[in-house]
């Protein structure tokens, strides 16, 4: 049924931009899976976040400036001068991290339940687009308070672009403005920090188009089939994923009001000093599995093309998964290689903290290998040669039959 | 169950993070830190006035001869339980650069309530100079910029005397067990009865190492309070509001049944 | 297809259960909401500096002293015998903005004027010892201000803003 209002202003409005009626067909019309769970509830989680940051970014900006003598200065007159200016940075700051939580939960979701499979292809590379986009405003985000981390972080990073050949040197002075890390690059990263996460929201918007157009995945990896399999967005989901923005807002709150620098570095309460460089550079947490590949690889430029392949390889995740089975919770085999990933990545987490040497850096180079064998090998090999368990007929049987027997089966 | 394998996801992606911000965190080759259990610990911690305002007694009359203090100002240490008497009085003992008059030179005057703790070095060139080549950090923030905060703190400063295993140190430099690499230009700062506190509670190296750490855990924090109060709050009310959510959505669900 | 109205009525009727968990969304959001907006209210520096001292036993009569503010120009004069009595002698009643000299400076320190220098038409800043009263004269527009600062002829609507101040000693005020 589409939407109905006796309403005449509404009628006049909605005539001339349909704002309501899509509303209304978004969240009303539009079937969305029964069976979703817990997993699928970090999409609108990292809405919230997205307009958090950009909020808490927004306000931070009229008390920041971005010069080398004064950008450190005025990072603290927030903390201590400006109406609850030590709120909003630490709900900036941790909200970047908890930002990445949810868009590295998400992405898992997506790996475990193959949500990124025929015909969701396009959801899923501007997904990857939109995680590039976030590493790079996250990265020039933490430049901003130019901290002894902020700026030898930039500098490092900035650095990796000469190892392209031939044109490699004048893309770093480039980047900079100059020939170091400095002020012009300071100016800059705030600059395109303030813009990136528009340009996030504009993606977004077509994440969900593309999303709109084949409708959600769900636990169970089979298609709707009829009335039965699914619910209308309002009040189901509405409600449930308020809880989720609860439940995570206490997550959150842990970190902003009693943990605010645990997922800092000390460091970067060190004013920049070019001439001092601290005894272990290290990336935010987030960065720390590819700060692990481009350390693993021993020849700069490999390194450099070896952590630009591990987002890149997941670009073609669509094409490289054979399987004919969407869903995990059908395919025992890959379930186990999926865990197996999951801990390759926590494992790639902790070697991008520790120094590149010794053992650390063994296990580096193993857990790197192992990163790309899963993509590029493990997951067409399986495709091929799993044997999967039966598919359910539809979600509504597996719903009703199953409050005990597959994983998929609960709702709440 | 589907919680279970979440609640597993979550589990696990908060181990990962913590392993990864822990391992990052983890210290060099110095001796492991001796742990305070400092009054403004835990959720509910708040500063003990009086130890704040003897640790900055012992920073006014010791530290202050080579560390700024640059972030903190005559105004703040009415946070710390001074009056705004008391506070102008302090502030007005120093000399604060000022200018440039209607002449065009610079000139002296007290200091007011609104001047933030002047440096002892006019530039950072000149503090490097009087201290052997080494610039003594400003101290408003080094409780937040040293891993181990204010247990590195009072371990380093109370930690001169003990054994370093034999190590010696080059000329100019002293030794310390809590520093990392075992030498550091500067010399131990504190020694008994170095000062008498103006509340006159003994002034060992001990107790001046823990007012100081206090004190200077309060300048790098001065907000630690209202921030723990707010949290509380603050996150009580979102577990509440998330249980009625969570029933909320119970019962709303319900309905398709 | 259309998911609406699924799964059967009773769930129309408004539950206390979700009104309540709606009103502490409510009250979480206007709360979320308060540090967002007092940010931009001043911060504890610009409020440390809402007060200065000014040393005035440098001005002589007929001597006057700009001096910054709030981020604002205030005039300091220290009036002549014959400018006091300039500023005794007009008729209150015929002034634009009617006040009498008295109440524009401290008792028994009438020779001290302290004046907002800004204009109150536009904001421009007057010039001093300039004008047909001898006072101040505004270029912007043509106000015309008298040895009390008072507007005499020009577009502005009042007289110089007198801001909050005191005499700490004879030598020292603190405005504001």
């Amino acid at each position: 049924m589409s939407f109905q209002t006796d309403n005449k202003l509404i009628k006049w409005f909605d005539d001339r931009l349909p704002l309501v009626s899509v509303m209304h067909h978004t969240f009303v019309q539009h079937p969305y899976p029964r069976n979703l769970n817990v997993a699928y509830q970090f999409g609108s989680i990292l809405g919230v976040m997205l307009t958090l940051q950009i909020v808490t970014g927004i306000v931070l900006a009229m008390h920041y400036t971005a010069h080398t003598s004064m950008a450190f200065d005025s990072v603290e007159h927030i903390m201590r001068d400006v109406n609850y200016g030590w709120l909003l940075r630490y709900m900036h700051a941790n909200g970047a991290s908890m930002f990445f939580i949810a868009v590295y939960l998400h992405m898992f979701r997506g790996l475990y339940y193959g949500s990124y499979k025929a015909p969701r292809e396009m959801i899923w590379m501007i997904g990857v687009v939109i995680l590039l986009v976030m590493m790079a405003t996250g990265f020039m985000g933490y430049v901003l308070p130019w901290g002894q981390m902020s700026f030898w972080g930039a500098t490092v990073i900035t650095n990796l672009f000469s190892a392209l050949p031939v044109v490699g040197d004048p893309i770093v002075t480039w980047l900079w403005g100059g020939f170091a890390v400095d002020n012009p690059t300071l100016n800059r990263f705030f600059s395109l920090h303030y813009l990136l996460p528009f340009v996030i929201f504009g993606l977004v918007f077509l994440h969900l188009v593309a999303l709109h157009q084949k409708g959600s995945t769900n636990p169970l990896g089979i298609e709707i089939k009829g009335p039965a399999d699914y619910i209308s967005f309002h009040p189901y989901f509405t409600v449930k994923d308020f809880f989720g923005f609860a439940a995570f807002g206490v997550i959150f709150a842990v970190f902003v009001f009693w943990f605010p620098n645990y997922l800092g570095h000390p460091d970067n309460y060190i004013p920049a000093d070019p001439l001092v460089t601290p005894a272990h550079i290290v990336p935010e947490w987030y960065f720390l599995p590819f700060y692990a590949i481009l350390r693993s690889v021993p020849d700069k430029l490999m390194g450099v093309l070896a952590m630009f392949a591990a987002i890149g390889v997941l670009f073609i995740l669509p094409w490289l998964d054979r399987s004919r089975v969407r869903s995990a919770a059908f395919r025992p085999q890959y379930k186990w290689f999926f865990w197996i990933f999951a801990l390759d990545c926590i494992v790639l987490g902790y070697a991008g903290s520790q120094p590149a040497e010794g053992n650390m850096l063994i296990v580096s180079r193993i857990a790197t290998i192992y990163y790309f064998v899963h993509f590029i090998f493990l997951m067409p090999v399986l495709g091929w040669f799993e044997r999967p368990k039966p598919l359910p007929t539809s979600i509504s049987e597996a719903v009703l039959a199953g409050k005990a027997s597959t994983s998929a089966g609960e709702n709440a | 169950m589907m919680i279970n394998r979440s609640i597993k996801v979550l589990a696990g992606a908060v181990l990962g993070i913590g392993l990864m911000t822990g391992g990052a965190l983890a210290a060099g080759d110095a001796k492991e830190l001796k742990s305070v259990d400092w009054h403004h610990s835990g959720p509910f911690g708040t500063y003990d006035r009086a130890q704040v305002q003897r640790g900055f007694q012992v920073y006014s009359e010791v530290c202050a001869a080579c560390h700024s203090l640059k972030y903190i100002a005559y105004r703040n240490l009415m946070e710390i339980g001074f009056s705004e008497d008391q506070a102008k009085a302090i502030a007005a003992e120093k000399d604060i650069e000022d200018g440039p008059d209607a002449a065009g030179d610079m000139f002296t005057r007290a200091g007011r309530l609104s001047d933030k703790i002047p440096s002892p070095f006019p530039n950072d060139n000149a503090a490097k100079a009087s201290n052997g080549g080494a610039f003594p950090p400003d101290l408003s923030l080094i409780a937040k910029a040293r891993v181990g905060g204010e247990n590195y703190l009072y371990s380093l400063l109370s930690g001169y005397e003990e054994d370093s295993h034999g190590h010696e140190c080059p000329a100019g430099t002293y030794s310390n067990p809590y520093f990392a690499g075992g030498c550091l230009k500067m010399p131990s700062p504190i020694a008994d009865d170095l000062i008498e506190y103006v509340d006159g509670t003994p002034a060992t190296v001990d107790q001046m190492s823990k007012d100081v750490s206090a004190f200077l855990t309060w300048a790098a924090e001065p907000k630690m309070e209202e921030r723990k109060a707010m949290g509380f709050k603050v996150i009580i009310f979102l577990l509440i509001m998330s249980g009625l959510l969570y029933a909320a959505k119970r019962r709303i669900w319900a309905r398709l049944h | 297809m259309s998911a609406a109205s699924h799964g059967g009525d009773g769930g129309e009727r408004r539950d206390f259960l979700v009104i309540t968990a709606g009103a502490f969304v409510g009250v979480g959001a206007v709360g979320l909401v308060w540090p967002f907006v007092d940010q931009m209210n001043p911060s504890a520096d610009v409020l440390a500096l809402s007060s200065t001292e000014v040393d005035i036993s440098g001005i002589e009569p007929g001597q006057s002293v700009t001096i910054s503010w709030r981020g604002k120009p205030v005039f300091v004069r220290r009036r002549t015998a014959a400018e006091i009595e300039a500023a005794l002698a007009v008729d209150v009643d015929d002034l634009p903005d009617p006040e009498s000299d008295d109440a524009r400076h401290k008792e028994g320190k009438a020779e001290w004027l302290v004046v907002l220098g800004i204009c109150t038409h536009l904001g421009c800043v007057p010039l001093g010892y300039a004008g047909d009263y001898d006072g101040w004269f505004c270029p912007c527009h043509g106000s015309h201000y008298d040895t009390s600062g008072r507007i005499r002829k020009g577009p502005a609507p009042a007289n110089l803003e007198v801001p909050e101040y005191a005499f700490l000693t004879d030598t020292q005020i603190k405005i504001g």
